[in-house]
């Protein structure tokens, strides 16, 4: 409100209030009625499954989606923010779950667009060093992003928002890419700049973290406000329950007996294929039948290239990687699939599944053989009914066999894919953040169907960035940590620090004497 | 005295050569650095010759023939960017589409030009050009297309480099979705680079009709648009580079007509094809480094943009 010279509201005045906020898409209700409050220095937290609606309504807030009813009060006035420079012109500021920057550019030529191409990024750079200090977020204004590691990365769009000196900042789930020691120091930050007096919207779904940080919480369901809170007086069932609607099952851990060695990989070292891609150094690991080996680390640290050279979109040399006594590493998706290997890709549209296919011809993607595939002609019969089975096994919320993979929610489609792999009964799975972005009630169920599939007698590898994901269902975990793996330790020997503590690049024997 | 003067030709041949293939070339680099793909260089690049050429033969004015030729190019563009920008259609099949229509409303609207000679550029600003001494002859040959083509090296690259609208620009060739999510307006500037575009290949069709050759032919831009679009690959999208691959491409051009003068006997036909084969076996050479070419290319390149609501 640059031209009210009003004078200051009480502390308690909310900043921020939402009142009846609504948006539609096509038939999809993103948001109804929605009623929301933030006051001046106060970390709120916006809590909610995925496709509850959070994002459709901070994009609102900052300007990205045009609301069809409802409105927005800013201290205390009405205002209608048209676009996020709108919204910067207030005085809000985000940070993105999927940073905004571009990766060719510099810090400072990325800051200076942020901050709406004004200053030159050569006159920015002082001020970004000076700020970067003051808050204690090191970042060198002429690096190139994409040699920065995500976490650097997020310090370069929060120090964006905090040039413009936000009175509200917003965050969508940043700690879902960082250590548990980075996620610590942003939390710092966090409690200072609310100390100083700006406003924090956080989304996010880690409860525990919620609890710990934030000092009120709105839980949105549905599109609709299921409740507000104070996240430091409730326990973290309650919280899950106000999301969820219904009581979580908690996963059953089986009784482990590790089995026969049934994968092997020895020296696997691999140039990367893609310029910013990671070079895999010597990588080594066993797996028992029966077991699940977790593959902690943070993003960019060789996932990526190790997940293509295990499931042979990438070839290395035939002995690196051996499945059972066969050599496999020379073989490419197909064999090695026939050979006994699943593989729940990263990416769901895109590498699991083909958006524009039904339900049917994905499921019959990677299950090119009998009975869905017989004499070189497709049996559609055959394959509608193993969609069917999936659909029913899995509790997929879809339209039916005939409906496309784009149109079901990502934790939908991320049921199916992980049936399909499960149901063609693998001997080795290799299952890539198998419930990234998949609300609380597919994460429970997908975590179980591992379980259960190891406890079959399967063995698996789950590469996961969520640490408490690989504590809950891993036997034993090894970090990926700049294209190497450290040794794999089970994981009654370890502490989430001392992983965190590896995931920066310290030695595994450091860790267990951390821990 | 007379070899001199013999270099001093082949390198204002050489100049000349490149200077519409530079032209074309640069206005292509900055749409396709905003993430424009503009495959209708060559339609753009007939329309601003043939509209050149018509409105100097009617007004007598090169100057006013230069401006039509900007504005043709301009049009053409505008057209594109409606089709693909405002109603996202495919920006390939349109570029083509745009090429393919240039061609042939350039050769309905200069059909009664066709075969017209007319004095070069050059010619009309230094009227006493035929009759100076053979080394000042050369030099004046100069015309200001030429300097205007090299002084955009300069200019364009500074803008990319320096500028807050270049480096707005270039955010937005490199993701759309999230320059849009900074506050920039995607649409206005990828507008802005591609009618930038048609008026540089409206420019070097005039280039062509009014200075290089001065006549009307019909498709007299003899694939030129393609080579100025394969120069942007050549040149990793670069200002500095594409003037490189031009005077390259200039000089090859120019060769087949000087081979002789060295005594070299080739069929002619077969010298006529040497800037195409260079063009191919040069965008052979730069896709072997598939690495560098990946981080040179704008990463929105030919991805439509379409803001949510």
């Amino acid at each position: 409100m640059p031209d009210s010279p009003t004078p200051p509201p009480q502390a308690a005045a909310p900043l921020l209030t939402v009142r009846g906020l609504s948006k539609r898409f096509g038939a999809v209700v993103a948001n109804a009625d929605v009623e929301l409050s933030v006051i001046r220095g106060e970390i709120h937290a916006l809590l909610g499954e995925n496709g509850a609606g959070k994002s459709t309504l901070v994009r609102m807030i900052y300007g990205l989606v045009t609301p069809d009813a409802g409105r927005i009060e800013w201290e205390g006035h009405a205002v209608s923010i048209a676009d996020p420079n709108a919204a910067r012109a207030l005085g809000i500021g985000m940070v993105f779950q999927h940073f905004s920057q571009f990766e060719t550019l510099t810090v400072a030529e990325n800051i200076a667009l942020g901050l709406g191409g004004r200053d030159l990024p050569d006159a920015l750079a002082p001020r970004i060093r000076e700020t970067a200090r003051r808050y204690g977020l090191a970042v060198d204004p002429n690096r190139h992003v994409f040699h920065l590691s995500v976490g650097e990365r997020q310090r370069v769009e929060i120090l964006r928002c905090l040039m413009q000196a936000p009175k509200l900042l917003i965050l969508d789930e940043p700690t879902s890419v960082l250590t548990p020691q980075e996620a610590q120091s942003l939390f710092a930050v966090l409690r200072r700049l609310a100390e100083e007096g700006c406003a924090i919207l956080y989304i996010g779904h880690k409860l525990e973290e919620i609890r710990t940080l934030c000092h009120s919480a709105t839980v949105l369901r549905a599109g609709r406000v299921a409740g507000t809170c104070d996240p430091r007086r409730v326990s973290p069932r309650e919280l899950a329950t106000m999301m969820v609607g219904n009581e979580l099952a908690e996963p059953r851990r089986r009784t482990h007996q590790p089995g026969q060695v049934i994968l092997t990989v020895s020296d696997l070292t691999l140039e990367p294929g893609d310029p910013h891609g990671i070079p895999l150094q010597k990588i080594r690991f066993e797996l028992r039948a029966g077991e699940i080996l977790g593959i902690a680390g943070v993003a960019g640290n060789g996932q990526k290239e190790l997940l293509a050279a295990l499931s042979g979109e990438r070839l290395s040399k035939p002995s690196a990687i051996r499945l059972g006594a066969e050599a496999i590493g020379g073989l490419g998706p197909v064999a090695r699939r026939r050979a006994g290997l699943g593989f729940i890709p990263e990416e769901r549209l895109g590498r699991g599944a083909v958006a524009e296919l039904s339900l049917a011809e994905n499921g019959m993607l990677t299950r090119l053989a009998s009975p869905v595939v017989a004499g070189g002609l497709v049996r559609r019969g055959a394959a509608r009914a193993l969609a069917r089975r999936l659909i029913e096994r899995f509790k997929v919320r879809a339209a039916g066999v005939g409906a496309p993979a784009a149109s079901l929610s990502g934790g939908n489609m991320q049921k199916f894919i992980v049936g399909r792999e499960l149901d063609a009964r693998p001997l080795v799975l290799l299952a890539a953040h198998p419930t990234w972005g998949v609300d609380v009630g597919a994460t429970v169920a997908i975590r179980q169907a591992l379980l259960d599939l190891a406890a079959a007698g399967a063995g698996i590898v789950v590469v996961s960035e969520d640490l408490a994901e690989l504590f809950e269902i891993a036997d034993r975990i090894a970090v990926l940590s700049s294209g190497r793996l450290g040794e794999a330790v089970p994981v009654s020997q370890l502490t989430l620090e001392a992983v965190g503590l590896q995931m920066t690049g310290h030695g595994a024997a450091e860790c267990l004497d951390a821990a | 005295m007379a070899e001199a003067v013999l270099i001093l030709s082949i390198v204002v041949a050489t100049l000349r050569a490149a200077t519409p293939l530079l032209l074309a070339g640069l206005g292509e680099l900055v749409a396709e650095r905003s993430g424009v793909l503009n495959l209708g260089v060559e339609g753009m690049m007939l329309m601003g010759a043939a509209a050149g050429f018509a409105v100097r033969a009617l007004s007598g004015s090169a100057a006013l023939g230069l401006l039509a030729a900007i504005l043709a190019g301009i049009a053409m563009a505008a057209l594109f960017a409606l089709l693909t920008l405002r109603l996202l259609a495919n920006q390939v099949a349109t570029g083509l589409a745009l090429t393919i229509f240039g061609i042939g409303l350039s050769a309905l609207t200069g059909l009664p030009w066709a075969g017209v000679p007319a004095p070069g550029l050059a010619a009309t600003i230094w009227p006493g050009l035929a009759h100076a001494p053979p080394a000042l002859q050369q030099v004046l040959l100069l015309d200001p297309l030429v300097w205007i083509a090299f002084a955009g090296v300069f200019a364009v690259d500074w803008f990319l480099r320096r500028s807050r609208a270049g480096l707005a620009l270039r955010a937005v060739g490199e993701s759309a979705e999230v320059a849009h999510a900074l506050g920039t307006s995607v649409l206005r500037i990828r507008l802005a680079a591609v009618l930038f575009g048609g008026a540089m290949a409206g420019l070097a069709g005039a280039d062509l009709s009014l200075a290089y050759t001065p006549m009307w032919a019909e498709n007299m831009t003899a694939g030129r648009g393609w080579i100025a679009l394969a120069l942007v690959v050549f040149a990793t999208w670069k200002p500095w580079r594409l003037a490189a691959g031009a005077l390259l491409f200039g000089f090859v051009t120019i060769a087949q007509f000087q081979a002789e003068a060295f005594g070299l006997s080739l069929s002619p036909d077969l010298l006529s094809t040497l800037p195409y084969l260079a063009t191919i076996v040069v965008l052979v050479l730069i896709s072997r480094d598939a690495t560098r070419l990946r981080l040179a290319a704008p990463a929105a390149l030919g991805k439509p943009f379409r803001p949510t609501d």
